[in-house]
């Protein structure tokens, strides 16, 4: 996505603010969300991982969010993985460095871009989400999606986990545990990561700890050249 | 025509007679204690109100106490903690005798939270 395009966008979005919001003076169409206080557009939840912490061959974060959210853990290319691992090799040097990939909580989601209904949607704090109770099941956002991240629920399901729902034929993905956070807690992955490579927290607070730490090392967005800014970070690739 | 106005008396009064019997459907109640809003309220309104949370709660993070969780956790039989597993739990009862069919549950778990964690627990 160039920055033309990301520019035309906003001009939209305005243009249609400068119509909608003055319906008469002192009057609002419609109002500013306001809610919880995470969610006021004062936070930006995101995740620093370190690619040299991470070992290859554990599966912990994923067992912990298959567990947390109820996904029955299988690969098959209907089954619905919400984080995986990945090991990856420079050929020229044959480093290999492995990192779990998930949803990278882009400020600009190609996913929410194609959504014909508005289920697709950026929380204010910056987490990505699918609204399942608009969610038709067209599929869409997972072909928009350049890091794969979403699945698709193909089969009907039982026994949910009564803080995650989820249900045949909508798409969902990681949700960077939003029930958690809006609780005050973190992600399961980042919480059972025993070698401490997920950095979870407010991108946008100077005194977070993760705030900090991307002050100090470097670390890279995946797929940077896209220009959808993402939330989750990564150093030592 | 004498006859099928007695035809037709016959079947009203036979199915007011059916209605009398069970106008109410027998709900089980689950913990008790005080509901959200009063009960005639939430009976007109419960479906509004559990709409509008869903968009607060899923939209801007707002998690109330009108949260359909809450609901379960108190509306849940306390003889098998759900709110749809019998004809007469909490969440079935009204809606088969209305004819009212809701999908919410092919997603959200119809058991009180706390029992799920306790058996989750116990795997
Ligand atoms: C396709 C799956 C799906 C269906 C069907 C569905 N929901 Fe949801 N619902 C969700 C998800 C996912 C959440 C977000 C949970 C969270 O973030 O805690 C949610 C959250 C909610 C919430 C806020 C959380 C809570 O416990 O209060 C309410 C209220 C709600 N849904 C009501 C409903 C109602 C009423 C229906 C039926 C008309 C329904 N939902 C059907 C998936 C679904
Ligand atoms: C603290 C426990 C509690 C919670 C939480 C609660 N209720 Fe209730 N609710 C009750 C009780 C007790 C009654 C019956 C009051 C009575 O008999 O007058 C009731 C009555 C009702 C009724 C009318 C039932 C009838 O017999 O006509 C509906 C509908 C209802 N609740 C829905 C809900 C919904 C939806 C929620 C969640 C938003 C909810 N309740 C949350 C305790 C609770
Ligand atoms: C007192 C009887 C009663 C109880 C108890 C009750 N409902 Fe309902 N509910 C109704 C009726 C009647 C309607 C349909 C109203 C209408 O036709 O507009 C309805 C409609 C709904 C709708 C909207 C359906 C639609 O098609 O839009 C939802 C959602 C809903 N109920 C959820 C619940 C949940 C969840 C519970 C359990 C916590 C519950 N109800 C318990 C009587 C009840």
């Amino acid at each position: 996505m160039s920055d033309i395009n990301l520019q035309r966008r906003n001009f939209l979005k305005t243009a249609a603010g400068a119509a909608m919001v003055s319906v008469a003076p002192g009057m609002l169409l419609f109002d500013v969300a306001h809610g919880n206080p995470n969610a006021v557009g004062k936070v930006r939840w995101g995740m620093l991982i370190d690619a040299e912490s991470c070992k290859p061959g554990c599966n912990d974060c994923v067992s912990a969010c298959n567990k947390e959210n109820g996904l029955s853990g299988g690969t098959a290319p209907t089954d619905s993985q919400w984080i995986r691992k990945i090991e990856i090799k420079d050929v020229s040097t044959g480093r290999e460095v492995s990192l779990p990939m998930m949803c990278q909580h882009c400020e600009h989601p190609p996913c929410v871009d194609v959504c014909p209904t508005g289920a697709s949607f950026k929380r204010v704090d910056g987490i990505v989400l699918v609204d399942k109770h608009r969610c038709i099941g067209c599929r869409y956002c997972m072909m928009a999606c350049p890091y794969k991240a979403r699945s698709f629920v193909h089969e009907p399901l039982s026994d949910q986990n009564p803080d995650v729902p989820r249900g045949k034929g909508t798409v969902e993905s990681c949700t960077l545990c939003v029930h958690r956070i809006d609780q005050g807690g973190q992600p399961a992955c980042a919480e059972a990561c025993t070698n401490k490579a997920i950095l979870f927290g407010d991108l946008n607070d100077p005194n977070s700890e993760i705030s900090k730490k991307i002050h100090e090392v470097a670390s890279i967005q995946l797929r940077a050249d896209l220009g959808l800014n993402t939330g989750i970070r990564f150093q030592g690739l | 025509m004498k006859i099928l106005v007695s035809l037709l008396l016959s079947l009203c009064l036979s199915v007011t007679s059916w209605a009398g019997e069970s106008a109410v459907p027998k709900l089980d109640m689950g913990k008790g204690g005080q509901c959200v809003k009063d009960t005639q309220w939430m009976r007109k309104n419960h479906m509004h109100m559990l709409k509008h949370q869903r968009d607060e709660t899923v939209r801007k993070g707002i998690r109330g106490e009108n949260s359909l969780k809450n609901c379960i956790e108190c509306h849940a039989s306390l003889k098998d903690d759900s709110v749809i597993a019998r004809e007469d739990s909490f969440c079935v009862g009204c809606h088969r005798y209305e004819a009212v069919k809701i999908d919410c549950f092919e997603c959200h778990s119809g058991k009180r939270k706390s029992a799920w964690l306790q058996q989750r627990n116990a795997k």
